[in-house]
């Protein structure tokens, strides 16, 4: 048995790319002088254009590598465009604002593609081991960005809670992967699924190790009553810090969510409904039920985004009924997609009107956006519709897809529920959008050039995508065609 | 040899320390200390499950976890460091400043 061969290297090409590419400009950024580290932001642009064609040009390419560790597929390869789309945003709105505030660092930079490596793997991790690894690779990197603010005492602190409540979670995720390889003598998903499907795994220790699974991934994607690390950490790191890490370990936790437990507990299914349905029920009623007495714009988002992980958790709770479990696997990425442009476009222009020492972040400094710049507040408002899901926008299209794959799988209940806690989530964005328009105020904009693009790109996207939603979702559906 | 039922049994008490832990103690080191009392717990299971397995596999988990625990290790303490320069305290009640 070989150990490493190159075809293992060259199936996970964007991934090994994108480390290899992080190590480099490290160097580069340390001894490079002044001239290195002013490129280090373009360079890691570059990077994650290269490693998104590699993965484009891996398209429709089905193999496992390292003696099936990993699995490239069309689901990892949606993950690692997912994952380098959300880089390259992430660079964009994260330029200028680091540099206004005077925390241009290299660092920042590469611990970003470190960090989107990690959500690469965890789309490919066909083994729990890896899994764990990659849940790591992805959340370290993280820890250090949210407290990169030095001497900022809110970023120090959020990055330390992060990171505390992460490790946390951390512990739970390993001690589940222990219980679940004693319980069937193997971590790889598919070895898992044998066993429990043969009936030699012990029955206790497997329920034992995939409920305590669950609460690292509830950990990771914000899900309640796992989520309280969320409002904190998301108002006290830095703005772009908290739109990158958003999306990413979101797009990183849900996807190995789905991977691992279509993969390897579809026999369990039955026994995690009521788990799963408490779960999704209490992450969308906290979630958006807080998120209505928030006065600070980046708590309000902290709440609104757990409330948009128990949409995605929604459909996840079929996942182990054979006719559904792909519309559950298209919907939640498409739905990804749909929240990360909005959540793009949103923190951008939270950080437009951001000022220092954290001024500029309350609801109230959003008064008179609407007349004083009326396209940046055109921009917010799809972006509130979007994040309502209200037609013509990208989340009213992710919305409809996660609702009709709950309803395929028989659970009426938790789609009224979702309807019922999007009309309360309507309260609290459309609040956004009254402030801007109807109340009188002198908001202060400090516009720049990759924050008025990615507001604008992210904009016309969102509305754009929707006049071709069913496309765009037939064709995620059909690149995952071969997958589960 | 000693059944795998008493290495369950002492890593589950180890894991359960390990939870109480970092949900009574303030101090941010001890609850640090708490989380890698969780990961060694899983670790002895590791490699107990691996005894008994007569595999290999298991007992090599713990490396990777060991690495894990060491780079959680450099940045933590990092962290902790970074706050107790601006606060001169690691108790986590004193770390509140964000509050909504």
């Amino acid at each position: 048995m070989q150990i490493v061969s190159v075809t293992d290297i060259l199936t996970i090409l964007p991934t090994i790319f994108l480390v290899v590419w992080a190590c480099l400009l490290l160097l580069m950024d340390a001894f490079g002088g002044a001239l290195g580290k002013r490129l280090t932001p373009w360079l890691t642009v570059l990077g994650l254009l290269v490693a998104f064609g590699l993965t484009l040009r891996a398209a429709g390419v089905e193999q496992s590598a390292f003696n099936g560790l990993l699995e490239v597929d069309g689901f990892s390869n949606a993950i690692n465009l997912l994952a380098l789309g959300t880089g390259l945003f992430g660079v964009a709105v994260a330029y200028e604002y680091l540099k206004r505030f005077n925390l241009a660092r290299g660092e920042y930079y590469i611990l970003m593609l470190f960090s989107l490596s990690g959500v690469m793997l965890m789309g490919a991790a066909a083994d729990l081991i890896v899994v764990f690894l990659a849940i790591e690779l992805l959340s370290i990197p993280l820890y250090i960005m949210a407290a990169i603010a030095q001497r900022d005492t809110r970023s120090e602190e959020a990055g330390l809670k992060y990171f505390l409540l992460g490790a946390f979670a951390g512990g739970f995720l390993l001690y589940g992967v222990a219980l679940v390889y004693g319980a069937t003598a193997s971590t790889r998903l598919a070895e898992i699924f044998a066993a429990a499907q043969a009936g030699v795994a012990n029955p206790i220790f497997l329920l034992l190790g995939v409920a305590l699974i669950l609460i690292g991934f509830a950990f990771k994607v914000a899900a309640a009553p796992f989520h309280m690390w969320t409002p904190d950490v998301y108002e006290g790191a830095p703005t772009p810090v908290t739109a990158f890490m958003a999306v990413a370990a979101k797009v990183g936790g849900f996807a190995a969510l789905l991977r691992v437990f279509i993969v390897a507990f579809p026999t369990l299914g039955p026994d995690l409904v009521p788990v799963l349905t408490g779960i999704v029920a209490a992450t969308l009623i906290i979630g958006n039920v807080a998120a209505i007495a928030q006065r600070n714009i980046k708590r309000l988002f902290a709440y609104s985004s757990i409330s948009h992980a128990g949409f995605i958790l929604m459909a996840f709770v079929p996942y182990a009924q054979d006719a559904v479990h792909r519309d559950t696997v298209a919907a939640a990425l498409f739905y990804l997609v749909a929240f990360g442009l909005t959540s793009f476009g949103s923190w951008a222009v939270v950080m437009m009107l951001e000022r220092a020492e954290g001024r500029g972040l309350e609801l109230s400094d959003y008064a008179g956006l609407g007349r004083k710049y009326p396209a940046l507040a055109l921009a917010m408002l799809v972006f509130m519709l979007s994040f309502a899901g209200v037609p013509p926008t990208l989340g009213f299209a992710g919305k409809f897809f996660l609702l009709r794959a709950v309803l395929q799988g028989g659970y009426v209940g938790l789609a009224v529920l979702g309807v019922l806690t999007s009309l309360v989530s309507a309260y609290y964005y459309l609040r956004v959008v009254i402030v801007m328009y109807f109340q009188e105020g002198k908001p202060q904009v400090e516009g720049s050039r990759l924050l008025n693009w990615t507001t604008a790109l992210t904009a016309i996207g969102t509305v754009a995508l929707f006049f071709v939603m069913q496309p765009l979702f037939d064709w995620t559906a059909s690149a995952l065609l071969r997958l589960f | 040899m000693v059944p795998v039922e008493y290495y369950v049994g002492l890593s589950a008490i180890l894991f359960t320390l390990g939870v109480v832990g970092v949900l009574t103690r303030r101090n941010a080191i001890i609850i640090f200390m708490s989380i890698e009392l969780m990961l060694n717990s899983a670790n002895l299971l590791f490699v107990a499950f691996a005894r008994t397995f007569e595999a290999l596999n298991g007992q090599i988990f713990v490396f990777f976890v060991m690495t894990v625990a060491a780079a959680e290790v450099a940045v933590g303490l990092a962290l902790i460091v970074a706050v107790f320069r601006s606060k001169s305290s690691i108790n986590i009640d004193d770390v509140n400043s964000l509050r909504g």
